[in-house]
């Protein structure tokens, strides 16, 4: 075949079929739908397999993913699998909820001249296949002394957790909720990321021997510090979030009807209280709904809203569209299903009633000054524009704080915000203790989370003389391939019989 | 673990559950809570500890069957079944320091949970005022287990069936006009109840500390439906608290917010109360 050249590739980035806006917010089912297998092989015709390979260390996980792609080419699905399994567990989840446009895809070569090539989608269609073909990798594992100690069930701690039970550790996640998943089973909505995906992939990290303890909050049931010296653990992996929500401090925050999307998404997402009454979780939602603030929590907050019947919900921000931390995708599909975007606007009282219930907002007009350290321009208030907004609920989506447990309860060292300080190898400062995601650098991704449970993992092994040969090469692309073999696939020692051996 | 070992009824809606957890139990202090579901599609309810026992691998919830779940607690939790989940211990454990005399109140609910906390006191050398109170004399409980830690106890009933004939405040007038010298007074029970316990000791600038029971879901900080106005700043009640300083906390933000699914409540536990899992239906008295 001739080489693959900007001119001779499909021009126009596949289109991903999605269900109709107005049917959509009718269910909880998924909105975007992924593609099919045609559409698989056509975008993956797009990848040049170009030298540079921009896209491996745009990915947190650093997946190679020219080696996947090719692995589409040729139509080995299996093997396209076997490629991304060596990276994450969490396919299907992450060709979902990714960034990729500020990842692999922003920095794609073909982006210089066309749209680039659709990475996400095309993980998620080998994630799906995995999921529906019952695939599971199975890595050679040499088990060894050490036990290992997650805590926090989310995609930093999933992450960390299969890295070190490759490596043959005895791994036990300690989990607070009744349910695994973290920010992916309490925050992340259905449409968005079906709970059976969640499981699927979970039970991937379950088959190579992880443990999984629910309901167990550690700090207050057993500590750190109890974890390495009374119970035995060579090793613990702190991935406890930032769930720690803020308010504004502005009067009325304490009206029954105001809360944050974090309380709103849980009960929502883990606790199913769109079904109370026949589910014990009740949610009290309003028929006129303002959600503050504009990232991709306040687009799930204000889409959930409309799924439970919400007449109209409404986005306040403070700044313009162009500003919004929210994903494109995240905030076109919003606007789609009839969110109304109310830009330059910042609430400055939540109004109640007589029987306490939020009746609406005073808030005032802003527009956008110089740049602010952030680089963004700051919103200003403009004077006499103040005005009155009905409502009946207000969900708060500005933010997280990091979450105080860990902090009350062990000598770690804390930033000044509260966040555990490490240094770039995710290394706290207890020896042995390792801390990634959220609850070291705030509010972030779920890929930049599992970035960290795996870089974490990198130094755990470090520290614990576990020898991994193959990992040296991860982060310098040029090496990875030795001798023509992809350095990497050393880490699965399943013997990979020559193509046409296989075929007899 | 999460079995349900013993089960004492104290009147038609209170009771006692003892649940196995040893893990639990070593790890517990007084002024802790945990956070129980009875089901897969249950509500997370906070429920403060009432005791706990390293030996016996346990600890003691003292429940009141006001709602939905409470209610179908009371039918199902007996001895041998377990419950869907517990997780805890929750908060900040009570701040137990070098007291020399303290006066511990409970009322209604708060009877139970006060009980760790004097008794943490009586074993730091503390002299401990007991002070509980209850509708009647029919709904005393645990009397035994406070005369045993307590140098005084002080019964109050609303219509004077037992002990002194009023509130818990006025066990805290008797006390204070008796003993000129106390330290600290811990007050658990129902919102309006602290309320006025800190009403109580604030001429006299008596440090009292109260624990609060705001509505949760996830009970680690994560949600802030539990956040309470403290000195005029919001706290969130399951990792800042439960315990606070009564005389800074904003006792009807509480119980306005605890109002918030009032109608939902109301709604939950009739329909409850109509279908077939209710026994309060199918009990009736067969009259062949």
């Amino acid at each position: 075949m001739a080489k693959k050249t900007i001119r001779n590739i499909p021009q126009e980035r596949t289109a991903i079929a999605t269900q109709g806006s107005k049917e959509r917010i009718g269910n909880f089912n998924e909105v975007t739908l992924g593609y099919s297998l045609e559409d698989t092989l056509i975008e993956a015709e797009r990848c040049l397999m170009c030298p540079q390979e921009p896209c491996v260390p745009g990915c947190p996980v650093s997946i190679d993913i020219p080696g996947f792609i090719q692995k589409i080419c040729d139509q080995d699905f299996r093997g396209a699998y076997d490629v991304l399994a060596e990276s994450t567990l969490l396919p299907a989840i992450c060709g979902r909820v990714c960034p990729q446009e500020d990842q692999c895809e922003g920095v794609c070569v073909v982006a210089r001249h066309l749209e680039p090539v659709a990475i996400g989608r095309l993980e998620r269609y080998v994630g799906d296949m995995a999921i529906t073909e019952g695939w599971v990798s199975e890595p050679e594992i040499e088990p060894n002394e050490h036990k290992i100690a997650i805590v926090g069930a989310g995609p930093a701690g999933i992450a960390c957790a299969a890295d070190m039970a490759k490596a043959g550790c005895d791994v036990t996640i300690f989990e607070a909720l009744h349910r695994p998943g973290g920010v992916l089973t309490y925050g992340i909505p259905e449409f968005r990321l079906p709970n059976p995906v969640i499981d699927a992939e979970f039970n991937k990290v379950l088959e190579l021997g992880v443990k999984v303890e629910c309901n167990t909050l550690v700090g207050r049931l057993f500590t750190i510090d109890q974890l390495r010296n009374e119970m035995g653990f060579d090793a613990v992996f702190i991935g406890t979030g930032a769930g720690y929500p803020s308010f504004m401090g502005i009067p009325g925050e304490s009206l029954n009807g105001v809360l944050s999307a974090n309380e709103f998404l849980t009960r929502c997402n883990l606790m199913q209280a769109g079904e109370f009454p026949s589910k014990d979780t009740p949610l009290g939602l309003g028929r006129k709904v303002v959600v503050i603030g504009a990232g991709n929590t306040a687009m799930d907050a204000m889409r959930v809203s409309l799924r439970l019947g919400a007449d109209e919900v409404h986005c306040l921000y403070r700044r313009t569209s162009a500003e919004s931390p929210a994903r494109v995708e995240e905030l076109h599909h919003a606007k789609e299903e009839g969110v109304m975007f109310q830009w330059l606007t910042a609430p400055l009282e939540i109004l109640g009633d007589e029987e306490n219930n939020v009746r609406g907002l005073r808030c005032i007009r802003m527009e956008l000054g110089e740049p602010d350290t952030s680089g963004r321009r700051r919103p200003v208030p403009i004077t006499n524009s103040e005005f009155e907004f009905k409502c009946a609920t207000v969900i708060y989506a500005i933010g997280t704080n990091a979450n105080p447990i860990i902090g009350q309860t062990s000598k770690l060292k804390l930033n000044k915000w509260g966040y555990i300080e490490t240094d770039d190898e995710q290394c706290s400062s207890l020896a042995g203790v390792f801390a990634g995601g959220d609850i070291v650098t705030g509010s972030a991704t779920v890929i930049l989370a599992m970035g960290a449970g795996r870089r974490a993992a990198q130094s755990m092994k470090k520290y614990l003389g576990i020898n991994d040969p193959v990992d040296m090469e991860v982060s310098d692309p040029n090496q990875r391939r030795i001798f023509g073999i992809d350095a990497r696939q050393k880490r699965f020692a399943r013997v990979r019989l020559p193509e046409q051996d296989r075929v007899a | 673990m999460y079995e349900i070992l013993a089960r004492e009824d104290f009147s038609e809606v209170t009771f006692l559950l003892e649940v196995h957890y040893p893990l639990l139990a070593r790890a517990a202090r007084p002024g802790q809570f945990v956070i129980v579901m009875l089901h897969a599609d249950g509500e997370r309810i906070p429920l403060t500890i009432a005791d706990y026992s390293v030996e016996r691998g346990s600890f003691t919830l003292v429940v009141q069957a006001v709602g939905k779940t409470t209610n179908e607690m009371q039918q199902n939790c007996q001895v041998g079944s377990r419950l869907y989940a517990v997780v805890g211990p929750m908060g900040i454990p009570s701040h137990i320091g070098e007291l020399n005399k303290v006066i511990c109140v409970g009322g209604g609910l708060g009877v139970a949970p006060v009980y760790p906390q004097a008794r943490a006191l009586k074993e730091r050398g503390a002299y401990v005022i007991g002070i509980v109170g209850f509708r009647n004399k029919d709904l005393i409980f645990w009397q035994e287990k406070f005369e045993n830690v307590c140098d005084e106890l002080i019964i109050c009933t609303d219509d004077g069936s037992a002990g002194l004939k009023g509130l818990v405040t006025d066990g805290i007038k008797r006390a204070v006009d008796q003993h000129q010298d106390i330290d600290e007074v811990v007050a658990i029970g129902p919102p309006v109840m602290m309320k006025f316990c800190a009403e109580a000791t604030r001429p006299h600038g008596i440090k009292t500390v109260v624990s609060l029971n705001p509505i949760m879901v996830d009970g680690t900080g994560m949600c802030g439906g539990c956040r309470v106005a403290v000195g005029g700043e919001m706290k969130f009640c399951c990792v800042d608290g439960p315990e606070f300083d009564a005389h800074q906390v904003d006792f009807d933000d509480l119980m306005n917010r605890l109002a918030r699914f009032r109608p939902e409540e109301k709604q939950a536990y009739e329909r409850w109360a109509q279908s077939d899992n209710c026994r309060l239906v199918q009990e009736e008295p067969n009259i062949h």
